[in-house]
């Protein structure tokens, strides 16, 4: 249903060909004032002097706004990014309305008025579709943060010939654990690499589904032809363990990281003796 | 927003027919190298039991989109004598035809959601989803 | 159907699976390896699954069941090459390959059989 009229839009068309240039310097002025005084101005009135040639064309072609959608959504992926709220970005596309309105108070014929009511939806819709791009921008960037810093707090070093560690610093989720365990299995991979020590000293606490996703590594690591160490586990944690009655099975546990390294070295044939002059002399046995 | 694609089970190499085109389903939906890896074996061990079990039948594979993640629906349907003991269907190590009892129970595990109807005489559509991470 | 061909290094018998298996052609490799071991008194089977995208139920059966096979006919059966992903899925599903022995890579595999072969002949020389 429409109630619109061609001749009130058409008005609108003209009206923002005829002011474009009024329009455009008061839009800009009210979008930097709202804008929670840190915008740049030079960028925005970039940005808005580029928008407003699309708003026409869109308004002439009448929904035909894809140019415009994506000036639109790169404008708010842009304000995600450098921290603006939300607010601070929907009222630089809904100060148009305001822009407008200083130009067509004078008027006072109602087929304006009916146009100005249309382009006043038209407009809001943009808002919304500015404020949807923004959120989804911020989800964007939080995710990616989320990954980084999966990435960051879980490496897999070599610690000898054959033997790689994982030390697991932190709280341990499930998401967490389970990025862990794919990539310390293909290091495996890669590194040829049969022995791995995972050292949990730094992590706080250990609830059942973090245990069962170290075990899964365990058996996991095991089927491929690999072995692993569990090491660090604090006296709190060895405790929660049994009292969750978290069966561990054959699983090789050790107090320290040294005592697993030591374990993973004489699993691989390599001798460690202790010479006169407190040197450490390491021989391996196996070819 | 749905894109639906059919794959009949009739023989033992539909069975690998199913797993290609999962394989590929499960790539275009963008899930993990390990996410395709669980949704592959599951199709391969459902595909096998409609087979084994339903006399054979047919797979829907769906991309489906909760409006916040998309994921990918497999829909294994057969026309056979059905499930009288759902629950014990789902156990590990029970079976009736000599596998290792683990294709329900097992691919229930290695999917997000998991859905099985059946009913003496009518039928068993088994409907496993799993969603992007 | 295709067939898996099975290659003979000295006394172990090396088969690499390279393509999607039909559940009749996981059986006649079964068949085809019990065959081999005791034609050519292999004392080792080693099963590359590095191409092996996934291991279902039906599969993971016949590695355990080659495993047994060899065993009876005193060769020892190594799956080598599992990738990662397979074997999460493999743990998900809740299959434990009971009694087959690993390796990273075939060249592990070969050690491994060696190394075994090695503790034997002492026993004998001793």
């Amino acid at each position: 249903m429409t109630v619109h009229s061609e001749a009130d839009r058409h008005r609108i068309d003209v009206l923002l060909q005829d002011q474009e240039e009024r329009i455009t310097r008061r839009w800009i002025d009210i979008a930097v004032a709202n804008a929670g005084g840190h915008a740049a101005r030079g960028a925005l009135t970039e940005r808005l002097r580029e928008i407003y040639p699309a708003l026409q064309r869109a308004l002439a072609k009448d929904g035909e706004n894809g140019e415009l959608r994506r000036l639109l959504a790169e404008l708010s992926r842009g304000q995600a990014r450098q921290g603006f709220t939300p607010s601070e970005t929907v009222v630089l596309v809904l100060g148009i309305k305001e822009a407008v309105y200083e130009v067509i108070e004078a008027e006072e014929d109602s087929e304006t008025l009916r146009g100005y009511h249309w382009f006043c939806k038209f407009v809001d819709d943009l808002g919304l579709f500015t404020f949807e791009t923004f959120a989804a921008a911020r989800e964007r960037i939080i995710t990616d943060q989320a990954e980084q810093l999966l990435e960051l707090s879980t490496p897999v070093v070599k610690l000898w010939d054959g033997i790689l560690a994982v030390p697991l610093v932190g709280t341990l989720d499930s998401a967490r654990t389970q990025v862990v365990m794919e990539k310390l299995l293909q290091a495996l991979v890669e590194t040829g690499s049969e022995h791995a020590v995972i050292d949990i000293t730094g992590v706080p606490a250990v609830d059942t589904q973090v245990a069962q996703h170290l075990l899964k590594t365990v058996v996991a690591a095991r089927l491929m032809g690999a072995e692993c160490v569990v090491s660090g586990i604090r006296p709190q944690t060895a405790q929660t363990i049994v009292t969750l009655g978290i069966d561990f099975g054959d699983i090789v546990t050790k107090a320290s990281l040294a005592e697993a390294l030591a374990y993973a070295l004489r699993r691989s044939g390599v001798q460690i003796s202790e010479g006169s002059g407190k040197r450490v002399v390491v021989g391996v046995e196996r070819a | 927003m749905t894109d639906t694609f059919e794959v009949p089970i009739d023989s033992d190499s539909d069975v690998v027919v199913v797993r290609q085109h999962v394989r590929s389903h499960a790539l275009q939906a963008k899930l993990s190298l390990v996410d395709q890896t669980k949704v592959v074996t599951a199709a391969s061990e459902l595909a096998r039991n409609t087979l084994v079990y339903g006399g054979g039948g047919r797979l829907v594979i769906e991309a489906i989109s909760n409006g916040v993640r998309r994921g990918l629906r497999l829909s294994f349907i057969d026309e056979g004598p059905g499930i009288g003991d759902v629950e014990q269907a789902l156990t590990d190590g029970w079976s009736t035809g000599g596998g290792l009892g683990l294709g329900l129970s097992g691919s229930r595990r290695l999917m997000d959601e998991f859905d099985l109807e059946s009913a003496p005489g009518r039928g068993t559509r088994v409907t496993v989803v799993k969603w992007v991470r | 159907m295709e067939r898996v061909p099975i290659l003979k290094l000295g006394d172990i018998l090396i088969v690499s699976i390279q393509i999607d298996l039909q559940d009749q052609g996981v059986l006649a490799l079964q068949e085809d390896l019990a065959d081999a071991v005791v034609e050519h008194r292999a004392r080792g089977v080693i099963i590359d699954i590095t191409a092996v995208e996934i291991v279902d139920s039906f599969i993971g059966r016949m590695l355990s069941t080659i495993a047994s096979i060899s065993r009876v006919l005193d060769a020892e059966t190594i799956v080598v090459g599992m990738r990662p992903a397979v074997a999460i899925t493999l743990v998900e599903l809740g299959l434990s390959l009971g009694g087959v022995r690993t390796a990273l890579n075939l060249e592990k595999g070969v050690a491994l059989l060696h190394s075994r072969d090695g503790v034997d002949s002492d026993t004998v020389t001793r």
